[in-house]
């Protein structure tokens, strides 16, 4: 593991992000936060995280996505885990298995909200092992 | 707008069917309560079967239904269309007109019973009816959906806002609970505040679902009589100082010593609390919260403002429009149900009022809800009008 790997965490949820932070940075992580893509696409004009945790759904139904397609196209290096809440509110899902679903969604990780903690942590931990 | 209906008349006489035919071509039902005029299509079947063959492939809103049809019997076809649920009107017709034909037709869903032999007018005295009623009946169901509707989008966005919080106070608990992150005594109490900041918001979203139940049922028994308004505003006043405290922030009032009004004082106690919380709520540090009642004649009005982050003009068009704000509601770290205004806008409508904003982003914004003194005495004096 990277010492002092930089993770940028965005969600309009300010609890998800204050649990999220306090939760990495117990962790020995270095963590940002952003409340919105917006202010998400700001900050990456000059920082580069190792990490990307982005919610789906902010300012618009696809924030993430687009979020997510800048993040890449500016930092291919930078692993993307996607947070979701779609299969939990409506019983659909979606998954980035195939090679056409990964064509479109620009995330390494997808999971569903609300995210349990260990499964970040290893999904982090492994995204910074790649 | 003129909407045709499909008629489609059974006899086994090639008159019979030429008459009702002609009859309705150019007959129009006007239904003014619904906006709109009915003409009539006309297709015309020789037999039982040949008129089911036709049910099947082809939409029909009447049904004329000769009684005694050349094999299949006219009341058959009445059990079959029933049984099937269709959404039609049928009316029987016979020239063997008895009682007790009418009732057994009655008993398996028709509509209506017309006796050969007819006069057109006659005939077109049932369709008319048989009209209305299909056109009535056809309305109440697709209200009746509408409301079905509603209430699944209630319930969801409901559920929905109950859920949130219990997602962020589980994420809490697992935090606290995790050995390897070892918080410090000031993480976890930040971690309990913030916890009980989301349980307070839980709580009021179901205290106005609650207001809210009460009053759309109208089962809650308001008690209209004659109170100080001045006096009622006493203890929201106070609730609200000591709401703003922690964010130094101040509350002033305006208003006369004494302002007599009917009202219920507990509909008149939600309308202050939803203001006043609101401007605290929805306020900087160390802002201001102003109270101004002022007595208008017939009127009273209550107005509030705040030194808070105000809205913009596409924001306030949004804020009224029941329930569709909770969703896009993200206000940085404020609970609130989003239903305030939707209780603000039905307690003011039971005062024949309305409620009025005023806002500035970043500068501020006043609600005024207008009331009017004396609601019993004006509705009554209103229906003796119309008398």
């Amino acid at each position: 593991m990277k010492d002092h790997a930089k993770i940028m965490i965005v969600d309009d949820d300010i609890d998800v992000i204050e649990q999220l932070t306090l939760m990495l940075e117990a962790t020995g992580y270095e963590v940002t936060s952003a409340e919105a893509q917006s202010e998400a696409e700001k900050l990456l004009e000059n920082y580069e995280p190792d990490v990307a945790v982005v919610d789906l759904m902010m300012e618009n139904m696809d924030s993430g996505f687009v979020l997510a397609h800048h993040i890449k196209r500016r930092y291919p290096k930078t692993g993307v885990i996607m947070l979701t809440a779609v299969a939990s509110e409506t019983g659909l899902g979606f998954d980035v298995t195939t090679n056409g679903e990964r064509s479109w969604v620009k995330a390494d990780v997808l999971l569903d909200k609300p995210v349990r903690h260990e499964q970040l942590r290893a999904e982090i931990e492994r995204l910074l092992q790649d | 707008m003129a909407d045709r209906l499909q008629v489609l008349a059974v006899d086994d006489e090639p008159k019979m069917r030429l008459g009702m035919a002609r009859a309705l071509r150019d007959f129009v039902v006007e239904l003014p309560d619904f906006g709109r005029s009915v003409r009539f299509e006309v297709s015309t079947a020789e037999t039982g079967e040949q008129a089911l063959a036709h049910i099947a492939a082809n939409p029909v809103d009447i049904l004329l239904l000769d009684h005694k049809l050349p094999g299949m019997q006219g009341l058959e076809v009445l059990q079959k269309v029933t049984e099937d649920k269709l959404d039609m009107v049928v009316v029987m017709v016979t020239a063997y007109a008895s009682i007790a034909t009418a009732v057994s037709a009655g008993k398996q869903g028709a509509f209506d019973f017309l006796a050969k032999p007819f006069t057109p007018s006659e005939l077109k005295d049932t369709i008319e009816k048989a009209t209305t009623h299909l056109i009535v009946q056809r309305k109440a169901r697709q209200l009746e959906r509408e409301r079905h509707q509603m209430r699944y989008q209630l319930i969801s966005v409901v559920a929905h806002e109950l859920k949130s919080p219990l997602n962020a106070i589980d994420s809490y608990l697992q935090l606290i609970n995790d050995p390897e992150l070892k918080l410090s005594a000031d993480k976890i109490t930040h971690i309990v505040d913030r916890s009980h900041d989301r349980l307070e918001g839980m709580r009021k979203l179901i205290n106005d679902l609650l207001d809210l139940t009460r009053i759309e049922s109208g089962q809650k028994k308001r008690n209209l009589v004659t109170v100080d308004l001045t006096q009622v505003t006493q203890e929201p006043v106070e609730d609200a100082i000591e709401l703003g405290r922690e964010h130094a922030i101040t509350v002033e009032t305006e208003m006369p010593p004494s302002l007599l009004m009917e009202a219920d004082e507990g509909e008149l106690r939600i309308i202050l609390n939803n203001l006043l919380s609101n401007a605290v709520k929805y306020n900087r540090d160390g802002g201001k919260v102003i109270l101004r009642v002022a007595d208008l004649g017939d009127q009273v009005s209550i107005a509030v403002t705040d030194t808070g982050i105000g809205l913009t003009q596409a924001e306030a068009d949004r804020l009224f429009g029941e329930f569709v704000r909770i969703r896009n509601k993200k206000t940085r770290g404020i609970s609130g149900s989003g239903l305030g205004l939707s209780i603000l806008q039905k307690l003011a409508h039971l005062y024949k009022g309305r409620v009025d904003l005023r806002s500035e982003p970043d500068v501020g914004s006043t609600f005024t809800v207008y009331l009017h003194k004396h609601t019993q005495v004006e509705l009554a004096e209103s229906i003796a009008a119309e008398d």
